[in-house]
């Protein structure tokens, strides 16, 4: 059977409509964001440089596409179609008409489908992992830099332990089929877990201790949704099955946890450690508040800043780590279209076919880029202040 | 100094210590002993052959006694024949004596590969060497290349220079390994033709131009962004102290004032940077050899934790933590010596 292609002019017109979701969500971003710009603070500032506007507007392209994946793709990313195997960009498939825009790879699926599915996979887990590495990292890089002492030496030699560790080395050991049939990721989940209940929990005690009522609701509200979401994930165990997560993503979220969280603990110690010398600690200090009110509102909302750069590179960083645990074949699934798994795929048969490999690397690339030129922006911005 | 040294020294064995204890339990793990024993044996194998070896190699001995026997701390016993009671060699093509002994770590013997059927030294220092080549141009690429462009970016802050060298840096810095390794084997294997897709040829033909500037380019190419924005902040920096006006002030030129007075001082924090990127660089280096399939650490690496080859697999990872730890114990005691300001307490 002789199958049609489209022209280059043709695919380059068909990714742009195909994409039309993702255009219109941009542009009523941006308009809104320009028409109101003066009343959002940082996040106004970002559009008054190129590197800015640049940064968001790619970080906001991957998140719609992610938002709006199954409009996008004109395929099922794991369908096979055998007339289509290894076919060049632009073929169109003789039954639905449809064009396979970036080609397909070995096993005649559609790639551009799979680019578009994978960016689901990279943007739900890399940004909730750094999240959870955030947690844990300032809940014990508080105590650290703020009291000193021993406190600071067991947890500082524990942070460098896993800093010490090639992170390639921890994800082979950490992230195989054989440690999911031992209980290890679950007791990982389980300490990992616990802390951004404890941080809550935390913050809104030491605040709003003179006032029970209030407290009362707080509490309830983080331990109940702390809770949920902590049985979901931990245990598999929501009484409402909307939270579930499968064993191979239980662990490879774990093990980028793992990874990640001595980083963010060593930033936010440095950053307590420079902040504790200020006036406004030692008036606190002086009022005779608890040490961890200190910490949490008076310490923690002046290292905000530099964090908020550090989260954006570290989302790109995860990124990166996820596509190394998919170039290795750690953890996911052997069909799962997230990029590192397509690029590890793809890069085996270079010598025959190229275009499988090229969308997943760009999209990679393009995606990490725009984080870093976030945080590249948001650190001139807050260098300005 | 010298009690900073030694200290740094204990804090770093102790590290070892625990490091490769957890090393030690995550390949001990039932399921990782049931894989070993299948590749020793074979598939087929049923349950009862596979506890049999298991049991007649010493993997079912207290877990502390085999840490300790592995550290050479506790006797390593030879293997009994049940048939005949003989003391026999537990692997007979690592020529282990069949008698027992004190040999570990400590002594120097780092065991048996049962992937590769050699004793693991004769394997992990040639793939060492060989690693050791690819980390040598891959630094004569990046250290100059990224020190030129930091140098050029941060010499005028904010001119048109320094927006494109910070943007390619950031560009460069947002492209891994085997991102980078893809698009260059695009262009320059699959399309142009120039060079070697693979360096696989490089293990026993030698390194060459043709078949080993992929993988030096692919794995330069991450590190020189980080590096490059590391000295460019230094650069400018130093570019607004006193004695820079000072130097412009009395009438010297401005290439003179940046190759006299600037870069010395911009240098210092650049060197702490290259020498902190050699943990990423070991990630690097097992992305790269895999990909360009080239037969050094990072493969073995590899082949050892897809095997699960207890032996080879906790040395490489006693290699790969000790050149991390020294490495920051040099860029600590190195910055010191560079930056007469800092002195260690």
């Amino acid at each position: 059977m002789q199958i049609e292609y489209l022209g280059a002019f043709g695919i380059i017109l068909g990714v742009l409509a195909r994409f039309w979701p993702v255009w219109v969500g941009l542009a009523i971003v941006l308009v809104l964001s320009l028409r109101f710009k003066k009343k959002l603070g940082l996040y106004g500032q970002l559009f008054d440089t190129g590197v800015g506007v640049a940064g968001v507007m790619i970080c906001l392209f991957w998140l719609f596409t992610a938002i709006f994946a199954s409009t996008v793709a004109p395929f099922n990313p794991l369908a096979q179609f055998p007339v289509m195997k290894n076919v060049l960009p632009g073929a169109i498939e003789p039954q639905t008409g449809e064009a396979f825009l970036f080609g397909a790879d070995r096993l005649a699926r559609d790639v551009f489908s799979r680019m578009v599915f994978g960016s689901q996979i990279v943007l739900i887990i890399a940004p909730a992992a750094t999240l959870f590495a955030l947690m844990v990292g300032t809940t014990l890089g508080l105590p650290a830099g703020y009291y000193g002492g021993r406190v600071d030496s067991i947890l500082s030699f524990l942070a460098n332990l896993v800093l010490a560790f090639p992170v390639i080395l921890l994800f082979y050991l950490l992230v195989t089929p054989g440690i999911r049939e031992t209980p290890i990721p679950q007791w990982m989940a389980g300490v990992f877990f616990i802390f951004p209940i404890i941080f809550f929990s935390t913050l809104f005690y030491t605040r709003y201790r003179s006032r029970p009522g209030l407290l009362a609701v707080q509490l309830a509200l983080t331990l109940l949704i702390g809770g949920w979401v902590y049985l979901g994930l931990v245990f598999n165990a929501d009484p409402f099955g909307l939270i579930a997560i499968s064993p191979n993503q239980l662990n490879i979220f774990v093990a980028v946890v793992f990874a990640s969280s001595p980083g963010v603990f060593r930033i936010v110690r440095g950053l307590v450690m420079d902040i504790k010398t200020r006036d406004y600690v030692a008036a606190a200090q002086t009022r005779g508040e608890s040490p961890w009110y200190i910490m949490l509102w008076e310490v923690l909302p002046n290292a905000r800043g530099p964090l908020i750069v550090d989260v954006c590179l570290r989302i790109g960083y995860t990124t990166i780590l996820l596509g190394t645990l998919g170039y290795f074949g750690l953890g996911l699934a052997p069909e799962s279209p997230d990029w590192g798994t397509g690029i590890k795929e793809s890069s085996r048969l270079l010598r025959a076919y190229v275009h499988p490999a090229l969308p997943p690397v760009f999209a990679l690339m393009s995606f990490v880029l725009g984080l870093n030129l976030l945080a590249d922006a948001l650190r001139e911005q807050s260098l300005k202040d | 100094m010298l009690s900073f040294v030694l200290r740094r020294l204990g804090v770093m064995a102790l590290t070892m210590l625990c490091l490769t204890l957890v090393v030690f339990f995550l390949v001990n793990l039932e399921p990782n002993l049931k894989k070993l024993a299948i590749s020793q044996l074979d598939m087929r194998s049923s349950s009862e052959q596979l506890e049999s070896w298991l049991q007649k190699n010493g993997y079912r001995e207290n877990f502390f006694v085999r840490y300790g026997q592995w550290l050479g701390v506790v006797q390593k016993q030879p293997n009994v024949d049940p048939g005949t009671g003989r003391a026999v060699p537990r692997f007979s093509y690592c020529n282990e004596p069949a008698e027992p002994r004190y040999s570990g770590i400590l002594q120097g013997d780092f065991g048996c590969s049962t992937k590769f059927k050699v004793p693991v030294a004769s394997k992990l220092f040639p793939a060492l060497g060989a690693t050791g080549i690819l980390m040598f141009w891959v630094m004569m690429v990046m250290v100059p290349v990224s020190l030129l462009i930091g140098v050029l970016a941060g010499m005028r802050e904010g001119s048109r220079t320094d927006r494109t060298l910070s943007v390619a840096s950031i560009a460069t810095t947002a492209t891994p390994e085997y991102v980078s390794g893809v698009i260059f084997a695009v262009i320059f294997a699959s399309w142009l033709g120039w060079l070697n897709g693979s360096a696989a040829t490089a293990t026993r033909e030698g390194i060459s131009f043709y078949n080993f500037t992929l993988p030096v380019m692919t794995m330069a190419v991450y590190g020189i962004g980080y590096i490059a924005r590391m000295t460019r902040a230094s650069m400018v920096e130093v570019m607004t102290q006193q004695y820079i006006r000072t130097a412009r002030l009395k009438g010297l030129g401005f290439g003179a004032v940046v190759v006299k007075h600037a870069l010395r001082n911009a240098l210092i924090a650049p060197f702490t940077v290259i020498m902190l990127q050699f943990p990423w660089l070991l990630t690097g280096v097992v992305i790269v050899e895999v990909m360009f399939r080239y037969q050094g650490f990072g493969f073995t690496l590899v082949e050892a934790a897809s095997n699960n080859d207890i032996d080879l697999l906790l040395g490489c990872s006693l290699v790969s933590v000790f050149v991390v730890l020294s490495t920051q114990l040099i860029s600590d005691v190195g910055y010191a010596y560079l930056n007469p300001r800092i002195r260690v307490q």
